[in-house]
């Protein structure tokens, strides 16, 4: 039998697309890993804002630092309730939740960072937000039709969050000298954890591949530029780059991770049945 | 610290068309915090679609020693009061 001629294939053509996704029902790890990054980073973020509940330095600004959180569980509670039924294992979002240990944990190292002073947390927030803010604009056009409609929601209460941080950022900076100081401590220790935002392994490279994922690189210019803008109205320097502190979306976690879980996690270890 | 923070009034309007109404307080250092702050006190529970702070200290005040004269003579003025009509059956919302 005559053997069929060789297909041209032009040197630029790639091995992605959507003709690469699994079809409905396959199971799809990659997602799964990318569901809980995005689920995780609100769930600690949330869980560490809610630390502040009651030692804010102003009844107003308890309220402000526990509504951020509030919006940030509710954002957990759809992504991992989502990833629960992406693995197809019998999880839900609780479950993820409240019994996996640190190593299965994929939130970037920033939203783990303990909250150290108010100027700390506001640094924190600043960093973290104004990334959220900017990833989830462009998840909006995500292929995936879960991802995209998340995105349309969240991304208006992650406005408000990059706003208010970014309003802190300036009164402490331009504040008294104390407060300047602290800010400027603040975003120095929260510094390293930048790159890792911006990091893309081979999981985020297929979701991108894929349309699902927008490439955050594509907006690190964008980024830097922003938070160069908020310090410029602050009146504070950037800090210096340090040795970028990577190994979060691998289940690689600072020391912090496992005090948090230990909070979160008890009672619904301790009392499994327990509702209320 | 909120106790170095000056006081500001906060005014609510419900919907579009309604009158902003006076919901209470919140302490902030400038008029954008008093806004944000008067958003993650008062309007959490999707009470409202528009927001106004005051500082507390430009709100002009009746004093109360002197309310028998400011308020007590609208007491016994009943004729202000449209209550001398008969309303037919028909009219309906007032």
């Amino acid at each position: 039998m005559a053997s069929l001629p060789p297909i041209d294939v032009p040197d630029h053509a790639t091995g992605g697309g959507a003709f690469d996704s699994p079809a409905a029902g396959e199971p799809d790890p990659a997602r799964f890993d990318y569901l809980l990054r995005l689920g995780d980073d609100a769930l600690i973020l949330g869980q560490r804002l809610g630390e502040w509940c009651g030692h804010a330095q102003a009844l107003e600004v308890d309220l402000s630092l526990a509504n951020l959180s509030l919006d940030l569980v509710g954002q957990a509670t759809l992504l991992l309730n989502e990833a629960g039924m992406c693995e197809a294992e019998g999880r839900d979002g609780d479950r993820l939740a409240f019994h996996r240990d640190v190593l299965d944990f994929r939130n970037c190292l920033l939203v783990e960072q303990p909250n150290g002073d108010f100027a700390r947390t506001i640094a924190r927030q600043l960093l973290y937000s104004t990334w959220q803010h900017m990833l989830l604009k462009r998840l909006t056009g995500s292929s995936d039709r879960f991802l995209s409609e998340f995105a349309a929601k969240a991304v208006k209460e992650v406005a408000y969050h990059r706003e208010l941080a970014s309003e802190w950022t300036v009164r402490l900076g331009e504040g008294t000298e104390e407060s300047a100081r602290r800010m400027a401590e603040g975003l120095d220790w929260c510094w390293r954890f930048i790159p890792e935002l911006f990091e893309v392994d081979d999981i985020l490279e297929q979701l991108i591949g894929r349309g699902v994922a927008p490439d955050p690189r594509e907006f690190e210019d964008e980024y830097r530029s922003a938070l160069a803008a908020v310090l410029k109205d602050a009146k504070l320097e950037a800090p210096a780059e340090q040795r970028p502190i990577l190994g979060g979306r691998r289940g690689h976690h600072s020391e912090h991770l496992g005090h948090i879980l230990a909070a979160m996690q008890f009672l619904a270890r301790t009392y499994p049945d327990a509702t209320w | 610290m909120s106790g170095d923070w000056p006081l500001w009034e906060v005014f609510v309007r419900s919907k579009g068309g309604l009158s902003h109404r006076h919901v209470g307080s919140v302490h902030a250092p400038d008029p954008e915090l008093a806004i944000r702050h008067a958003r993650d006190t008062y309007t959490r529970r999707q009470e409202g679609v528009s927001l106004w702070v005051v500082p507390s200290k430009e709100i002009v005040a009746s004093d109360p020693d002197e309310s028998g004269g400011m308020f007590e003579p609208a007491a016994n003025k009943i004729y202000r009061h449209p209550t001398f009509y008969d309303i037919p059956d028909e009219v309906k919302h007032i």
